[in-house]
């Protein structure tokens, strides 16, 4: 695209490491441009998405349709005071924000946006997807750490138990799709999903897995366990204002689009459209997907009420982490066998819909015997 | 280093700059009163708007995070161990099924022992 065009008009005139600092920084500038817009948007959205849900309106006095909202919130939080509390810690407090917006951005870094058009497509691109996402969870604790707040603290504290569990079945329901696409990077496995059926279909309950895990590693609202406003004023940021408190704001909806992006490369087919659509340029389908996406997380949002810490931890490691590992075992077996895409996408499709029903009937069985009753205690 | 990962170099440094000029413009827009910055002592208090903190919050907390973050350790080398096997899967074949069958197996022994342990449960 842009980036190879720039590639062969400069080469040969000056030396190779100038021509790749150049279609690195632009790919780089343009990952940043379309993080922002996709803010811009998305906060939008969000709030439109949730207005339409809850029969009111959403933002519709700034710009068309409330377009401009997002925007005028942004100069509006610049304008605000940045108070810094007493009894903080400065230095930790301070890098907090600008920390939270890093793992967010360097996800994007080996999304495949259309064929060629990611910035590192590197060979172990799915680890370091998982490996980047998981370090969302350091900021969360250095704002919540250094506040100096106990609200703040118990957020953090609650995160950290959240993510960390959640980091699991997000990484095992990942290896189903390994043994069946045989690579890490993520452009290969794309190009499985165009010829063999999207792992959507030939790995539902991995995708099922995925969701819920990405959800609450997104800090969303079933899951948001560690900014309850109900129970803990503003979570981790209750301390923040002004710009740093946005900060935290840009780097949520950028983690919520690069998990859309990811889930899209890895079980929407990517860039790829099937046989017939094959109408618009890829990269078009590709963002159509991510939005799409989002728009489910927020559907979900909306929908769901929000659960409690003992539910949410339960649900991972007794439900989510067993049923990822039997997932594995079982796709294991059909590329053992050598079965053929479709075939693999009805067993699976049957798997998942008898694991759920069965796990959860054993855990309804369990919970029925179950002595102790959940009583909440301080520093819940 | 490998060139392959130099763009992620530069990625990172846009990464630093974004914020870091941000919070440099809203400094900036502090010093040239563009917006308001009167500290004082009530204001700066720890959780200004509600009902006064005691003491400080660097305290002891509850043991319960700290189990989930050991087997978390456990469980996420483990998925680690996976990521390999699963790319070279079809080349080990039924060496590789029981492999990693007996592998899971023995770590499932640990996980039986939490749940029975009621290590899962958060009361």
């Amino acid at each position: 695209m842009v980036n190879q065009w720039v590639a062969t008009l400069l080469a040969g005139r000056v030396p190779d490491w100038f021509v790749a600092l150049i279609t690195s920084t632009l790919g780089a500038v343009g990952i940043l441009g379309f993080v922002l817009a996709s803010n811009v948007l998305g906060v939008w959205m969000e709030r439109k998405v949730l207005g339409r849900f809850q029969i009111r309106y959403g933002p519709n006095r700034v710009g068309p349709v409330g377009l401009l909202q997002t925007l005028a919130d942004a100069i509006k939080v610049l304008g605000k005071e940045a108070i810094t509390p007493f009894g903080v810690d400065r230095w930790v407090y301070w890098l907090a924000p600008g920390v939270a917006f890093l793992p967010a951005l360097l996800t994007f870094a080996v999304v495949p946006f259309a064929p060629g058009a990611a910035l590192a497509d590197l060979d172990i691109g799915l680890l370091f997807v998982s490996a980047v996402g998981a370090l969302g969870v350091v900021p969360i604790f250095m704002a919540g750490w250094s506040s100096n707040n106990k609200y703040s603290l118990i957020g953090a504290m609650r995160s950290i138990a959240q993510t960390v569990s959640y980091e699991i079945p997000l990484v095992l329901s990942l290896v189903g799709l390994v043994l069946l696409g045989g690579s890490l990077r993520l452009s290969a496995l794309v190009e499985y999903q165009l010829q063999h059926g999207w792992f959507l279909l030939t790995q539902p309950l991995a995708f099922l897995i995925f969701f819920i895990a990405g959800s609450a590693e997104l800090n969303r609202t079933p899951t948001d366990i560690m900014e309850g406003e109900s129970e803990l004023v503003a979570g981790y940021h209750t301390e923040y204002s002004g710009f740093k408190f946005s900060l935290f704001y840009v780097a949520e909806y950028t983690h919520l689009f690069a998990a859309a992006a990811i889930i899209t490369v890895l079980f929407l087919g990517g860039w790829g459209t099937g046989p017939v659509l094959n109408l618009a340029p890829a990269v078009v389908w590709f963002v159509a997907k991510v939005y799409l996406v989002v728009f489910v997380f927020m559907w979900v949002r909306s929908t769901l009420p929000r659960l409690r810490i003992d539910q949410l931890m339960g649900f991972c490691w007794k439900f989510l982490i067993p049923l990822a590992l039997l997932n594995i075992f079982f796709t294991a077996l059909w590329v053992y066998a050598a079965l053929s895409g479709p075939v693999i996408a009805v067993l699976n499709l049957l798997l998942a819909v008898a694991l759920v029903v069965l796990w959860t009937q054993l855990l309804a069985g369990e919970e029925a015997g179950s002595p102790v009753p959940y009583v909440a205690r301080p520093g819940g | 280093m490998l060139p392959e990962y130099a763009p992620l170099a530069v990625l990172l440094a846009v990464a630093i700059l974004f914020p870091a000029g941000g919070i440099a413009t809203s400094w900036l827009l502090g010093r040239l009163r563009l917006r308001p910055d009167h500290p004082n002592p009530v204001k700066n208090d720890t959780y200004e708007c509600g009902v006064e903190t005691i003491g400080s919050a660097w305290i002891q907390f509850n043991v319960r995070y700290y189990y989930f973050a050991l087997l978390f350790v456990i469980f996420d080398i483990e998925a680690l161990f996976l990521l390999p096997w699963a790319v070279y899967f079809r080349q080990l074949q039924l060496f590789g099924l029981i492999e990693m069958a007996i592998f899971i197996l023995i770590l499932m022994v640990g996980y039986v022992y939490a749940w029975k342990k009621r290590a899962l449960e958060w009361t």
